[in-house]
């Protein structure tokens, strides 16, 4: 099941896409969401569709990674389908039992279901071409104006940026206590729910005593390296815009432009 | 020239308190402690666990700051908060656990850290990356993430992202107690090659005896004091004082010791295999049977 979450995963290659600066895919992301949300008609879902499906071109993402990522969300795509197919009053085109399907549900749970995948596929395509590191050095930026509200956005970036590295050390380190645990008759997997969680107490008290040394040791070896806040401090990989960050942008402007006249005419 | 690391009557308390916040008691961690250390030595502390060596550490770095007593790293006070960061710059850290000062995904922007938040300017910073990795030679790795390199390797990049900040002195606790064999005498001998090439002052706190045989000087802590200081040669003669303190001497120093006592004319100390060979080829070219 976890191995097949492919949302926040990386995809290691060489493409446009993935030269592309962090800002520029975290706009564009945005954009595209909001314009998925804007669209009242088919062709401008055709439009969107387009655009997407270029997108996976430039990217160098076999397009079956991508969507290795949908059966994560399938069952909610379906039950929101569902839902939509029966719950929405309207003209009866077809009817069983206490249920009706209208035809405007039909529309609807058709427009909710592109709607949705379009949006896994939109932001798995950015995570798949930008590194974590990259990502959170764009967020960083992106909102650096928040800085004059006293918004700690240097901060929070390093915290997001220390998770990520830690991630998989606490992984191996879940997995040593409980290989400890099990070595004690620890039992992890029978027994009722309640039971089950009640046993997981055992894995997750040295866990966090671990993780809390763990940070203490971190803060100290920052500190000893001279740490102290993001002001005055330098990048190493500084985010410059090149000409080709500026070509994405107008991209994704026109596209805006085209969703939002053509999506929005009246059927 | 003024001292790398002096101390004077340098004195640690932790204090213990109750749930109230009243004291409870008061462990003195370092009593007094007098040193100094010369630019450029290598400088090794011994001790046993909760000697104190790691406590004492800390205050060349300004971590910690004496209950009473002073510090001086290059003829700064360490509690003069207007040098607080050329201290930390001036005097880098090594800590036990490999993993837990490690800040960077990738191995380059790590080492990278550093001179980040010294507020180096971007292509000094690559320029000091790429000299640091080739000095403790992990150049190979810069673009690797740092949780696919073993112990020794990590240490090493712990090692280089120090040196990145341009460091007159390096302190290292207990760089290996968390490594194999191999990944010891890795970050050993890059240890001893800065020392060596670069000039850079190491004081190395461990309690492998193995580790200090080339220092320049040796200090021995137990409870908080400073019990012996001299050359490794000069220590390792005291075999029966350094056994009271729980610290075992190197294997072949050992060995050579009870040959001494059983009553064979072997020179005092032997520090490495290579000498004791020499002292018995020589014993058996005058005679002895062996």
């Amino acid at each position: 099941m976890l191995k097949d979450i492919t949302l926040g995963q990386y995809y290691r290659t060489e493409s446009p896409l993935h030269r592309l600066d962090p800002r520029v895919k975290i706009v564009a992301t945005f954009a595209f969401i909001i314009s998925l949300f804007l669209v009242k008609n088919f062709i401008g879902y055709l439009i969107a569709g387009l655009f997407l499906l270029i997108c996976i071109r430039l990217s160098n993402v076999p397009v079956r990674f991508i969507f290795r990522g949908m059966k994560a969300i399938f069952f909610l795509l379906i039950l929101t389908m569902v839902f939509n197919l029966f719950l929405t009053p309207g003209i009866v085109v077809f009817s069983f039992w206490k249920l009706q399907i209208t035809k405007e549900g039909i529309k609807l749970a058709l427009m909710m279901g592109i709607r949705l995948v379009f949006l896994i596929t939109g932001s798995s395509l950015m995570t798949l071409t930008t590194t974590p590191n990259n990502l959170t050095d764009g967020l960083e930026k992106l909102l650096g104006p928040l800085k004059k509200i006293r918004v700690p956005v240097h901060e929070i970036s390093m915290m997001m940026s220390i998770a990520l590295r830690f991630i998989p050390i606490l992984m191996e380190e879940t997995d040593k206590i409980m290989k400890a645990q099990m070595a004690r008759c620890a039992d992890f997997e029978s027994g009722s729910v309640i039971n089950r969680a009640k046993n997981l107490i055992p894995l997750l008290v040295p866990l966090f005593i671990s993780a809390f040394r763990r940070a203490n040791d971190l803060a100290m070896a920052m500190e000893a390296r001279c740490y102290r806040g993001g002001d005055g401090r330098t990048k190493m990989k500084p985010l410059i815009y090149q000409k080709r960050d500026f070509i994405a942008y107008l991209c994704i402007l026109l596209y805006v432009v085209m969703v939002v006249v053509i999506g929005r005419l009246p059927v | 020239m003024s001292k790398m690391i002096q101390t004077d009557k340098l004195v640690f308390e932790y204090i213990r308190r109750d749930e109230e916040g009243n004291v409870e008691g008061i462990t003195r961690a370092v009593d007094e402690v007098d040193l100094s250390v010369e630019p450029g030595q290598f400088i090794a502390i011994l001790g046993h666990n909760g000697s104190g060596k790691s406590t004492l550490a800390k205050h060349f770095n300004a971590l910690l700051y004496p209950t009473e007593g002073e510090v001086h790293v290059d003829g700064m006070l360490t509690e003069d908060e207007e040098h607080l960061w050329d201290i930390r710059q001036e005097a880098g850290m090594i800590f036990q656990n490999p993993d837990n000062q490690i800040i960077g995904q990738v191995v380059e922007e790590d080492v990278g850290f550093g001179p980040e938040n010294m507020g180096v300017p971007t292509e000094e910073i690559w320029e000091r990356v790429d000299e640091s990795l080739r000095a403790v030679r992990m150049d190979k790795y810069r673009k690797a993430s740092p949780n696919h390199l073993s112990g020794g390797q990590k240490q090493r990049v712990s090692i280089a992202g120090v040196i990145a900040m341009h460091p007159k002195c390096i302190i290292m606790d207990e760089p290996t107690a968390m490594l194999d064999p191999n990944g010891r005498r890795e970050v050993i001998r890059a240890a001893r090659g800065l020392n060596q090439v670069e000039g850079i002052t190491i004081i190395l706190i461990t309690h492998y005896m193995e580790e200090v045989v080339d220092a320049d000087k040796v200090f021995v802590m137990d409870r908080g004091r400073v019990v012996m200081e001299g050359t490794p040669r000069g220590i390792f003669k005291r075999v029966d004082e350094l056994k009271a303190l729980r610290l075992g001497v190197p294997q072949v120093t050992l060995l050579a010791h009870e040959l001494r006592q059983a009553g064979l004319p072997i020179p005092d100390p032997i520090l490495t295999r290579k000498e004791l060979i020499d002292a018995l080829k020589k014993l058996r070219a005058e005679g002895y049977m062996l």
